[in-house]
């Protein structure tokens, strides 16, 4: 028999006995977030590919990054380091499709906010810009299973006083390990974010600290002005491109702003249109497509009030939490929650994000109660999987088990989904990657601590 | 809920002051509450998994309810004569969660001009029609203590209630429940996280000085009780003519503290300022009933456990501020191993629709029992509200309020069917459901009658505001402008 170095572990606090493992497996790599590039094997597992029916007692085999081989009969080769996962699961890493991960860490300390550029028009700042490769939020999300994430721009923290601006820049597809932002980009530029106006009747007036209403042509007017100054955005974006086409854009100042909208209007880059009421929505829908953007639909919290209208312009929907209260109080109280289940049934594509950082880890819980209140367990999976990388143009990379694609994967305990589920070995760009993180280690910190004398 | 961003209508993250821009802006018209079910028969559920938290969990199991009180738990019980028969068939009832920090059914929540607030009342305030009342019933929850917010280092008084959804705001609260108070340490009432427009800063600035409210409260408080006694004592002993001290509203909460007729339910997130408190309580005289989010409690769990102070934290939330960043979800476990009484509570209409996920979250993270975790939001809050006479698990003798759900409700996939309060049905999810398509009908055609009347517009004269009518910040207010109040007094 070929020598295989076998992993065991059982215990409850397997996260400890992980980095005592990977201690004497790679010594030097102890505190490291990865292990050095190896051949695995995990054998014995349950396998969801996701891609077809699971697999019972099967074998996916990791090599230089990649799903090497999937399935039943899969020979484990000499030198393969052994993840004997017998009673555990293996599921395609979860993609949380909103988040500002690496550009926020404490909400409410503006120092440490990134999210939101000033100005209105911001086509050309990239996420990717900005993103910390040693934000604690990281490896605390990694540690649920997360192994990519969208980090989205424009989201109105604490370093834009509240606004979001129109075109607030491209966000940037990460896988959730790295030294470096360039280790970690699976797509720097995946999507353009465009905050669609709201016709707002209601304003919020901090010089006399009170609500402020506006008449509906005066919110109206407003709302036309600044459809109509993307409009011309984009216009102007029309006429660079062809500039550019023509290669005659030399003769012309060159226009980074401009240039980065070009791969809007050329249908390169989608459009990740943030709405939530019903007529916002379907205000974006119809420009959109009289504009012919790609328009993928973020928030979405009334998409079920025009299913129809996204099914047939084929417009995905990234669905924030539906642990959410109603927007209207004569709403069914589990307005939110039976959402996913109805958008599902209508045909609409649809993934599920936890638009946040802290909660991030909260993203399987979501998916859950999806299930809760009508999605198929099947459907609930792809909504944090497959479906997110689709959406994103990333389906062929990332997203399910399937030769060819990242290793980006979990082996759990049980259902990732379920509240009390541990991911027990965590591969993201095919490398074993820790789980540990900073709760880990203040949790260990003070678990040992000693008992006060009182 | 949380997602402070994107998020178009989440809930008050109270230290977040932009937020006025994206929450509780609409006014909703207020949705008259449900006429209140009728009295109580006699209820016989059967067939159910019991878990009854204080002895066991019992498998096919039955509850009679008899006058709004558990009569019988066990595994076979007759059904009396009379009786309405629940079939809980591969249904899970636990006690009703108990929410041990919440915000709903208040017209304000902060008072948040001064520093030591204890003259108002959240008793005043109650809104017996705030539809999250409904909306947290129909997460299971049948008892929430209802908090002033923490823009104070000494806050409003407080009280628990019942979710008696339909009941007028004098039936809410609990029979006998003490009575607290909110205290608030750390970031919010020292205003970190925001400024007012044209505000100068107000006292305390710092933790220093919180601790310094506090105890000048207190020393304000100690006087104006030996006052009061000097007087009573020379009363009772014949004395005449004698005038009697004023009344001071502020003080009066305080010296109740001091006699152990009143909770404090302290805000706190640091370890220092929890210790701070611990030690003025000390120098006092007076208990701390319950510690707020604690979020550090786990670091100074020792002191908390021989305090005899019960901890009331969040699940996972943490880094949506400084003194929030080493909170971490273990924080639950930690204190229950060192001998702590811990609930999970909401601060949190949304929140409080899922606590028993939040509760079964400290399975994974620290590794408490099936038991342990369920008690976080049952019987735990039941001991730090004083209640658990009455309430907090399944036992012959204590008020049938119960949650009935149809799976193991420590798990995501559960869903709430009924909520019981006092042995009557506040919320059926069946019913709820079945009577969806009538109340759309019924909208429908109030729009339609509404789209008519719109037909004519009016034109619409724009309100003259006489300058005393201006609106003041954080003052007690209409339910949406109170929600502003709470994000800007921190409710967090």
């Amino acid at each position: 028999m070929k020598r295989k170095k076998v992993i065991q572990l059982r215990s409850p606090l397997y996260f400890f006995n992980f980095l005592c493992l990977a201690c004497l497996s790679c010594a030097p790599a102890a505190r490291a977030q990865t292990q050095a590039s190896s051949v695995y094997a995990i054998t014995h597992a349950k396998i969801f590919t996701l891609a077809g029916s699971p697999i019972e007692d099967g074998t996916l085999l990791i090599r230089d990054g990649k799903i090497a081989a999937v399935g039943a009969a899969v020979e484990v080769p000499a030198g393969a380091q052994v993840i004997d996962a017998k009673g555990l699961q293996v599921y395609p890493g979860l993609f949380d499709a909103v988040t500002q991960m690496g550009l926020s860490e404490i909400g409410a300390v503006g120092a440490t906010v990134d999210t939101t550029e000033a100005g209105n028009y911001n086509p050309d700042v990239v996420a990717a810009t900005a993103i910390s490769p040693s934000s604690e939020h990281i490896p605390v999300t990694r540690a649920s299973g997360i192994t990519e994430v969208l980090v989205v721009p424009a989201s109105g923290g604490f370093d834009s006083g509240g606004s979001r601006g129109t075109l607030g820049g491209q966000a940037s597809a990460l896988h959730l390990v790295g030294w470096t932002i360039d280790e970690m980009v699976i797509k720097k530029s995946a999507a353009m974010v465009l905050n669609w106006p709201q016709i707002q009747t209601e304003t919020f007036d901090f010089a006399t600290f009170s609500r402020k209403e506006k008449p509906y042509t005066e919110a109206k007017q407003e709302y036309d002005k600044q459809v109509n100054e993307l409009t011309d955005w984009l216009d102007r974006a029309r006429h660079y491109a062809q500039a550019m086409e023509k290669g005659s854009v030399s003769k012309y100042d060159r226009d980074l702003k401009l240039e980065a909208l070009a791969l809007v209007v050329r249908g390169e880059l989608p459009v990740l249109v943030f709405a939530n009421r019903a007529r916002d929505i379907r205000n974006a829908v119809e420009f959109c497509d009289k504009q012919k953007l790609k328009m993928i639909l973020a928030g979405g919290q009334e998409a079920y009030k025009v299913k129809d209208l996204l099914r047939s312009k084929d417009v995905p929907v990234i669905l924030r939490p539906m642990l959410s209260l109603p927007p209207d109080e004569d709403d069914p109280y589990d307005r939110e929650l039976t959402q996913p289940a109805e958008l599902a049934a209508a045909g609409v594509k649809f993934a599920i994000a936890s638009f946040d950082n802290s909660f991030a880890r909260r993203l399987g819980q979501n998916a859950a109660n999806a299930v809760a209140h009508g999605l198929s367990y099947d459907e609930a999976l792809r909504a944090v999987t497959i479906n997110p990388a689709q959406i994103l143009g990333l389906g062929s990379q990332i997203g399910t088990l399937e030769q060819g694609k990242i290793a980006n994967l979990m082996v759990t305990s049980g259902d990732p989904l379920e509240l009390t589920s541990e991911v027990r070995y965590l591969f993201i760009k095919g490398q074993l990657t820790s789980t540990e993180n900073k709760h880990h280690r203040l949790y260990e910190k003070y678990l040992n601590r000693p008992k006060a004398a009182n | 809920m949380r997602i402070f961003t994107m998020n178009q209508s989440c809930a008050r993250i109270a230290f977040l002051s932009l937020l006025p821009f994206v929450c509780g802006l609409c006014f909703a018209p207020s949705v008259p509450a449900a006429t209140p079910p009728d009295a109580p028969p006699v209820f016989l559920i059967q067939n159910a998994t019991v878990m009854t938290v204080s002895h066991g969990t019992i498998e096919h199991g039955s509850i009679l309810i008899k006058d709004g009180k558990i009569a019988e738990v066990g595994q076979s019980i007759k059904a009396p004569a009379g009786a309405q028969v629940i079939d809980a068939s591969a249904q899970f009832v636990i006690p009703g969660i108990i929410d041990c920090h919440s915000h709903i059914a208040a017209e304000a929540i902060n008072e948040g001009s001064v520093s030591v607030s204890s003259m108002v009342n959240m008793e005043e305030v109650l809104n017996p029609d705030d539809l999250d009342i409904y909306r947290d019933l129909a997460g299971g929850v049948t008892s929430a203590n209802i908090l002033h917010g923490s823009a104070n280092s000494i806050g409003g008084q407080t009280l628990v209630i019942k979710l008696r959804w339909g009941q007028p705001a004098s039936k809410l609260p609990f029979e006998g429940a003490m009575p607290g108070i909110k205290f608030a340490l750390g970031e919010n009432p020292k205003r970190s996280n925001f400024s007012l427009p044209g505000q100068s800063r107000r006292y305390p600035a710092t933790r220093m000085g919180v601790e310094e409210t506090i105890r000048t409260a207190f020393s304000e408080a100690r006087d104006y009780k030996k006052t009061r006694d000097d007087y009573n004592r020379r009363v009772a002993a014949g004395e005449k003519n004698l005038v009697p001290p004023r009344r001071d509203l502020k003080l009066e909460p305080l010296v109740e503290v001091l006699e152990g007729k009143r909770y404090v339910h302290s805000h706190c997130y640091r370890e220092d300022e929890i210790l701070m408190l611990l030690r003025v309580a000390k120098e006092f005289g007076f208990k701390v009933r319950t510690l707020q989010h604690v979020l550090e409690g786990y670091k100074v769990a020792d002191e908390l456990a021989a305090a005899g102070v019960g901890a009331s934290t969040f699940s996972d939330w943490w880094a949506y501020k400084v003194e929030a960043y080493d909170a971490i979800p273990y924080n639950a476990a930690v204190m229950t191993r060192r001998g702590v009484i811990v609930s999970i509570n909401s601060d949190d209409a949304e929140e409080a629709t899922h606590l028993n996920q939040e509760a079964a979250k400290s399975m994974k993270y620290g590794g408490l029992s099936h038991d342990e975790a369920l008690k976080l939001v049952t019987l735990n809050p039941a001991i730090q509200l004083g209640i658990d006479k009455r309430v907090g698990s399944i036992d012959v003798g204590k008020d049938a309020d119960l949650a009935i759900y149809n799976h193991d409700p420590l798990s995501a996939y559960a869903v709430v069917q009924k909520t019981l309060i006092d042995g009557r049905v506040y919320f059926d999810r069946e019913k709820d459901v079945s009577n969806r398509a009538e109340i759309e009908k019924e909208k429908k055609a109030l729009t339609d009658k509404l789209k008519k009347a719109e037909k004519k517009p009016e034109e619409r004269k724009p309100d003259e505001k006489k300058p005393e009518e201006k609106p003041k910040p954080p003052a007690p207010s209409p339910t949406p402008t109170a929600r502003a109040g709470a994000v800007l007094g921190g409710a967090r």
